[in-house]
């Protein structure tokens, strides 16, 4: 398999086998809306599951103990507070977490001797925390004007790398993109948003951009020296560059994903509700569509961006009107959505009928 | 170079569990540890009031308490601007837990009696105690007759302020009633009459050199004090009764958190509400004064916006597993890019090792040197990095990989594709590095941790690439393994398709086992790679690829590929000089 995924990198670098993902971009365009608006049912339902630090509220965390006794968790937190319904959740192998609305400091403490009775299990093995519901705010909110300044910076930085603003907004757009269909996936699944989620949220920023700027700086390469020739267009050339890197994507995101995948798997089936198991979801989402994203959305979108520029929209003219006149008797003509094999030319190659020299007078 | 740096740095740290109190591994955060944890919102009385200058003052005076109190290893900072975050090691005790949930008071009372710090029941400097309050209402607040009880005596006697645990500060007493407290530094005792100014009307304090009326300085350092609107008045009226009475009466005493931090006696009737304490301070001292009486005049008062217990048993746990995922993950990225990239592979093993270590030494000498504290999502952080990072060294295999197909020598190809991947991954990693600043100055907790290990995984990773992983590469490129690429290396050109049948030029075909045998493909761009696309090929190349079947029998060259992706359109585009 190695060697056919070699020779299938060979054959996308050198254009003998080519995806035509930017001529095709209406249809990835089509699949991201719908994934988008999807995500945004799901989000208002069945909507995001806040966590206890949203939510505010006491939590206790009995350790040590049998892990399948829930209901005496429940019947002792009732007896000290009747209308509470604790949420009761297994974490890790020998721990329950009981989360319960505010409790006051006495009722803190009766609980927590009840718990300490019920499970026979010494104080120390009981903890309690109290979080306030503006813990929780105040993280996303934290969080929210991360993102701006995030924004700001990166769309400066990479204006001013890639000399272009278009890259940088095409960026930003697959950005959000990336974004809200991992918050769609995580309110699909239905975990609980804690602080650590905002943390994986917040990561998909820097890896969907890092992505895109890895994707882009092939684009750059390949286009820089677009209108000095006619033979491709510039959305041909930025395909190329998509093709070329598809080798490094795919790498990249197994490389980057297989760490992330062991911590969601050991974070889900091993050690329960927390920090891990949030965190990955986050990340594995985001990372999966990040990819994605940064293929098939932002490098189309770049291209739609830049052909909308006069000079490459003239060079384009000028390219297709070229291949018109040349291969005219071929038939193939315009034809959008052509695969051109971009690839650098070699020599010794035969350019087909349509270069020859043409008789006088026909 | 690298190695350099690596010894240095566990050198140091070394050297650091030698000789001072350094420890081979990192400390853990709370939430790995076990510990508790109390994170204070600011109220802000009014807009604006919450700056980083009150604080830092707030933050003194909760060290100042946890630290009388004796907690060891209170770790008291704020984060994300306005936030103060205490964690405490262990499983404190309510009192401690009060001490940093209340926040400072600080009051104004003036001195009904003064004693020697000692609990002497026949204390010389006191005066006689009044019988009984048998008066139904006082004359005014420093009407001994009536606040000072025998009860308040009583206690006041057996109160010893030579002993530091009864110099902790606590809760403020009654606003209403006599207060018995001890000076700051155990120098005396007092009783206190009812709360007259509160702290709030202290407008500023600042300590510098005294002036006299005419402006000269006396050269004695001094604080002055100054009073909001609300407060001039009070203090007009406290200074107009105090400065009449005798010794110990014309004292007023600044308390905080239940502590006499100052008590100056009055000479004067201050009508301005702009008063001078002098006395025999030295700089730092009136430093400290005018400090304490800011906080008193802090615009804020702190709410608790969490408290979380950890228990250090769940905490290892998380931390175990943790770290498990993290092994495991790598073991399945060492797999797969030995799968990839065969004894390339190696090399980002090779790499992420020393990654790893630098990671390492970086986080243990920063958890000795600045008291970095490694937390759960510092541990996610650090998992994640391992993507971001062996994708540097996978943009650079892939760049001298295309270098290779271009028909470039290994040398060539590795410096080429060097030079090309290196503007890639300093531009992600910039990226990288932004996000990890920008969470960092504008988180709280968990996040801070996260956006540190990103950011210093970041570095580090530009680190390895440039230092470790290129050196390396170059020198491997050196070697026969690798230059004659060996089919095990995983820059063999042959599996890159360079060596495919193809046309030489001038009617000569290329085949491949001309080639293959150590000449340096041609750096030139003039003869390389099977170009082209489609199915199509030259009539030279069929012919050649018809003798070369006949021959040896060999499978046929470049069937054209069944993609239905691939359009026969391509043909056209088949190489040429442009």
């Amino acid at each position: 398999m190695a060697t056919g995924f070699a020779q299938w990198g060979n054959d996308l670098y050198t254009g003998r086998r080519s995806y035509d993902i930017v001529g095709k971009r209406r249809r990835w365009y089509a699949i991201s809306l719908v994934l988008v608006l999807v995500s945004a049912v799901l989000l208002v339902k069945p909507g995001l599951n806040p966590g206890i630090e949203f939510r505010g509220g006491s939590e206790f965390m009995v350790s040590g103990v049998p892990t399948d006794d829930q209901q005496l968790a429940v019947d002792t937190v009732q007896a000290v507070s009747p209308e509470e319904a604790p949420r009761v959740t297994t974490v890790g192998g020998s721990s329950l977490r009981i989360q319960t609305a505010e409790l006051t400091n006495e009722q803190v403490e009766e609980v927590k001797n009840g718990l300490a009775e019920a499970f026979d299990v010494g104080q120390d093995q009981i903890t309690s925390a109290y979080i306030g519901p503006s813990w929780g705010q105040d993280v996303s909110q934290k969080a929210v004007t991360g993102l701006l300044v995030f924004l700001l910076f990166v769309s400066l930085v990479m204006t001013v790398y890639f000399r272009n603003w278009r890259m940088a907004a095409a960026a930003i757009i697959a950005l959000f993109h990336d974004l809200i269909i991992t918050v769609g996936i995580y309110a699909a699944i239905g975990w609980e948003v804690t602080p650590a989620t905002v943390i994986g949220f917040l990561t998909i920023l820097g890896y969907s951009i890092y992505d895109t700027v890895v994707v882009f700086d092939k684009v750059r390469e390949n286009t820089a020296d677009t209108l000095e020739q006619t033979r491709f267009t510039y959305a041909e050339r930025a395909n190329l560059a998509v093709n070329q890197t598809l080798v490094r994507s795919i790498n990249t995101s197994v490389v980057a994903l297989l760490p992330v995948a062991s911590i969601l798997v050991i974070g889900a089936f091993v050690l329960g509700a927390g920090t891990l198991r949030d965190i990955a979801l986050a990340l594995f989402v985001g990372m999966f569509v990040g990819t994605f994203s940064s293929i098939f959305i932002a490098t189309p979108l770049e291209v739609t961006l830049r052909e909308r520029e006069p000079r490459i929209r003239e060079h384009t003219a000028k390219v297709l009107a070229a291949r018109a006149g040349g291969d005219g008797t071929q038939g193939e003509g315009v034809t959008a959505g052509a695969v051109h094999a971009a690839a650098a030319l070699r020599p010794g190659g035969h350019l087909g009928q349509g270069a020859q020299p043409r008789r006088k007078g026909r | 170079m690298l190695g350099l740096l690596v010894v240095a740095l566990f050198a140091s740290i070394l050297a650091g569990t030698r000789w001072s109190d350094a420890s081979l591994t990192p400390n853990l955060a709370l939430d790995l540890e076990g510990g508790t944890q109390v994170i204070l919102e600011p109220v802000p009385e009014a807009q604006g009031d919450v700056t980083s200058e009150t604080i830092n003052q707030a933050i003194a005076v909760i060290r100042q308490r946890v630290d009388a109190s004796g907690v060891a290893e209170a770790e008291i900072t704020s984060q994300g601007g306005d936030k103060i975050v205490v964690a405490l090691p262990g499983r404190p005790d309510e009192e401690t837990l009060d001490l940093v949930r209340t926040s400072a008071q600080m009051e104004f009372r003036p001195v009904l009696v003064m004693g020697a710090p000692a609990a002497t029941p026949q204390d010389p400097a006191a005066p006689p105690a009044a019988d009984q309050p048998t008066k139904a209402s006082p004359d005014g607040p420093s009407d001994i007759a009536y606040y000072v009880t025998p009860e308040v005596q009583q206690e006041f006697d057996a109160l010893d302020c030579t002993l530091p645990e009864n110099r902790t500060g606590g809760a403020p007493g009654d606003p209403d009633t006599a207060f018995v407290a001890c000076d700051q530094e155990g120098l005396a005792k007092y009783i206190l009459g009812p709360v007259e100014i509160p702290g709030e009307d202290i407008k500023s304090a600042t300590s510098g050199m005294g002036a006299t009326s005419t402006g000269a300085s006396t050269g004695q350092w001094v604080v002055n004090l100054e009073f909001t609107g609300a407060g001039t008045p009070k203090f007009t009226e406290v200074t107009t009764r105090l400065a009449s009475q005798t010794p110990p009466l014309n004292q007023f005493a600044v308390v905080l958190d239940a502590l006499v931090i100052s008590a100056p006696s009055v000479n004067e009737v201050i009508p301005n509400g702009q008063a001078q304490i002098s006395g025999s301070f030295t700089r730092e001292t009136a430093a400290t004064l005018a400090n304490q009486l800011n906080f008193g005049s802090l615009p804020i008062s702190f709410t608790v916006q969490s408290e979380q217990q950890i228990s250090a048993t769940l905490g290892s746990e998380q931390l175990q597993k943790g770290l498990l995922a993290g092994v495991f993950g790598l073991l399945l990225v060492v797999v797969y890019s030995l799968f990839q990239y065969r004894a390339l592979g190696l090399v980002t093993v090779a790499s992420l090792l020393v990654a790893a270590l630098v990671t390492y030494g970086v986080i243990t000498l920063l958890s000795w040197l600045q008291g970095y504290r490694l937390s759960l999502p510092g541990v996610a952080g650090l998992i994640v990095a391992i993507g971001i990072t062996a994708d540097s060294f996978i943009v650079y295999f892939e760049r001298i990989r295309d270098e290779l197909r271009d028909g470039r020598a290994l040398g060539a190809a590795i410096e080429k594709g060097w030079e090309r991947a290196r503007r890639t991954i300093l531009a992600s990693d910039a990226v990288n590095f932004t996000a990890a600043i920008v969470l960092y100055l504008l988180a709280v907790g968990g996040v801070r941790g996260f956006a540190f290990t990103l950011g210093l995984t970041t570095l580090v990773d530009l680190l390895v690439v440039f230092l470790f992983t290129h050196p390396l590469m170059i020198l491997l490129g050196r070697t026969r393994f690798f230059a004659e690429g060996h089919p095990a290396s995983g820059l063999d050109p042959r599996r890159l398709g360079v060596d495919t049948l193809r046309y030489g030029g001038r009617g000569r075909v290329v085949t491949p086992g001309r080639r293959a045998s150590g000449a340096p493909a041609p750096e030139s761009a003039r003869e390389p790679v099977a170009v082209g696309s489609g199915g199509g090929m030259t009539i030279a190349e069929r012919r050649a690829a018809a003798r070369a079947a006949q021959a040896a029998a060999a499978p046929p060259p470049d069937a054209p590929p069944a993609s239905g992706t691939d359009e026969p359109a391509a043909e056209r585009a088949e190489g040429s000089d442009r």
